[in-house]
């Protein structure tokens, strides 16, 4: 059956794909793709470059499904960037200063992320603090505690661990030597959300909460432990990328994680999150942050100046935003025409 | 409970916060079927009051009756329990979701079962749709549709379909009509009049005395948070229902009074418009 046919059948037309908030930033991956393609050749097409920024859209995009989720709710999460160590030296210092199983530390770590997230939101709902302030604080608060800690505990600032296999093979391998296993957890993470956001009734509310949060909670949503609920996601995914760091590499440092915060939040806003909340979608912000992971590493493949890759990203964050923009008023004016 | 037991009484009725008293002696009555509109000016204390009968403020003194008991609603949600749903100015509706969404917002009808419960789009839209074109709006023919490209009027009516349907016998009307055109407005009186056969009290806040008049059975009036008049249709004027909501002074004085300082200023209206 061809392609013409099915779509005189029904269930395909221009009218639902314009609507749909992806198609801006699937055009977007085209183009992108196919530039750097053209460019970085055979290599860039072939295993290495499709495994080299892979595993760079799966660690972006474990943290920028639910960060994503909390700008649509219509709120922002920056301290991301110093849960990732936090988490990668719970899970170290339990794990390899202490010798406590690994589960322990993967449990310790995770639950770093969730509880940061959780005085998040607690901040976010029991205060007039704005999202952007609470979690910046948030952020330095964690980052000091962490140094602190780590310091105080192990006396430097970074702490090696050795994983055993069966862990290292779940979270920090690479198969065939090139592709990152976080890649699989990206995909089931995406799996989740989708189901989370667009399939259960749970979505609608987050859309709505991010559209009008007053008439969100007088419709009868429990607006303030969903906005809790999704920074401890956040928090969440920000600490299995911290873990997986450690199982990859081997060691936590105090520092790193901070360049999560503005990557997760570009993947995000190319994806087609409204930065104002009300509006994106689980595979827009996938397809977003396969864009960057691709501008990301295509530079390299490319053999272009790095410089120009970070004059290419800006740009692309600007042109995003501007062609969203264009869709979602073509969405909000399309109606299907009377049969 | 009889036909005459009004559907939701206020019974003298104070509100304040703090030392600010907002509302004084508010008493007034709803009967099933009937539109009772409460026109006030700016200020007079038409949303604490709104708030009030949709629970979202407890009143300082006095009794709320719902069915002839006295009741204390715990909240918002208590008091849609109890089928008292207000529509505000902009509807609620969230411009970036689609008809079907907002319509069954916070109660998704589901398919499946556990934790693999699905949201039925399908049903959703078609009962949306449905329930809309009941209410005499019939552009709206599909679910999917995005509620940011209705006009002001359609989305009113969608948000006053969504509360009929899920079984409101009392509806409050926050200004539905002050940012609409003419056409739309008149749109939405229609959609007033659908609740009203359909036996929903229906609870009309406006400032606006010709569209009160359109579709009013009962008029309250009120000023600085008390009411100041309260008569059935037909007991007055257009004209003197403009001057009780001005607070007295007649709109026949200040239109004198501006000519007067017109003739004398060269045709100029007065620069400061000044009380008394």
């Amino acid at each position: 059956m061809s392609t013409q046919s099915s779509s005189d059948a029904g269930g395909f037309s221009i009218g639902d794909l314009i609507r749909r908030p992806e198609t801006g930033s699937l055009i977007g991956f085209i183009v992108v793709y196919v530039f750097f393609a053209s460019l970085g050749g055979a290599v860039f097409m072939g295993a290495p470059g499709w495994s080299s920024w892979l595993n760079i859209a799966a660690e972006v995009g474990i943290i920028a499904l639910p960060v994503g989720l909390l700008m649509i709710s219509g709120e922002f999460d920056l301290s991301v960037g110093s849960i990732i160590p936090a988490s990668s030296m719970t899970a170290a210092i339990l794990s390899g200063h202490y010798e406590l199983p690994a589960l322990v530390g993967i449990i310790g770590g995770l639950s770093v992320g969730l509880f940061v997230g959780f005085i998040n939101g607690l901040i976010v709902t029991r205060t007039t603090i704005p999202s952007l302030i609470a979690t910046i604080g948030s952020m330095f608060a964690v980052m000091g505690l962490t140094l602190g800690l780590a310091v105080l505990i192990k006396g430097s600032t970074s702490v090696s661990y050795v994983p055993d296999p069966v862990t290292k093979g779940l979270l920090g391998t690479f198969i065939n030597g090139m592709f990152n296993v976080s890649i699989f957890w990206w995909i089931g993470f995406v799996a989740v959300y989708y189901f989370l956001v667009h399939v259960a009734p749970i979505g609608n509310w987050v859309f709505a909460m991010g559209g009008d949060r007053e008439s969100a909670r007088n419709a009868g949503i429990p607006t303030d432990k969903l906005t809790i609920g999704l920074f401890m996601a956040s928090g969440f995914g920000a600490a299995f990328v911290g873990i997986a760091q450690v199982m990859t590499y081997q060691a936590a440092q105090v520092a790193g994680g901070q360049s999560f915060i503005f990557n997760s939040i570009m993947c995000v806003v190319i994806g087609g999150v409204l930065l104002t909340g009300g509006a994106g979608s689980i595979i827009g912000i996938v397809l977003g942050t396969m864009t960057f992971a691709v501008v990301n590493q295509g530079i390299f493949f490319a053999a272009l100046d790095p410089n120009i890759g970070s004059i290419i990203i800006g740009a692309l964050l600007l042109t995003a935003v501007l062609s969203n923009d264009t869709f979602r008023a073509l969405a909000m004016n399309y109606a299907t025409k009377k049969k | 409970m009889s036909a005459n037991t009004p559907v939701i009484e206020l019974r003298n009725v104070d509100k304040s916060f703090g030392p600010i008293d907002v509302l004084h002696e508010i008493s007034l009555k709803v009967r099933a079927g009937e539109v009772l509109c409460l026109l006030g000016d700016n200020g007079a204390g038409k949303s604490t009051l709104i708030k009030t009968l949709a629970g979202v403020h407890a009143p300082t003194r006095g009794e709320i009756l719902v069915d002839g008991k006295p009741t204390t609603f715990d909240g918002p949600r208590d008091a849609q329990d109890r089928g008292i749903a207000t529509v505000h100015q902009f509807g609620g509706t969230y411009p970036l979701m689609s008809i079907g969404r907002n319509f069954f917002l916070g109660m998704e009808p589901t398919k499946g079962f556990g934790p693999f419960k699905v949201f039925d789009r399908k049903k959703a839209n078609q009962i949306a749709v449905e329930e809309v074109q009941k209410m005499g709006i019939t552009r709206i023919t599909d679910g999917d549709r995005l509620v940011g490209g209705l006009s002001g009027g359609e989305r009113q009516s969608l948000a006053i379909a969504r509360a009929v349907y899920f079984g409101a016998r009392v509806l409050i009307l926050d200004e539905p009509t002050a940012a609409l055109g003419v056409k739309q407005a008149a749109h939405v009186l229609r959609i007033v009049n659908e609740a009203k056969k359909r036996g929903l009290a229906v609870i009309f806040i406006t400032h606006q005395v010709m569209h009160a008049m359109t579709v009013g059975d009962h008029f309250a009036v009120l000023i600085r948070g008390a009411i100041a008049a309260d008569f059935r249709k037909g007991e007055k004027t257009r004209e003197e229902i403009t001057d009780l909501m001005a607070g007295g002074e007649t709109m026949a004085d200040l239109e004198a009074s501006i000519e007067g300082y017109m003739e004398t200023h060269e045709g100029h209206p007065p620069k400061v418009a000044t009380a008394d």
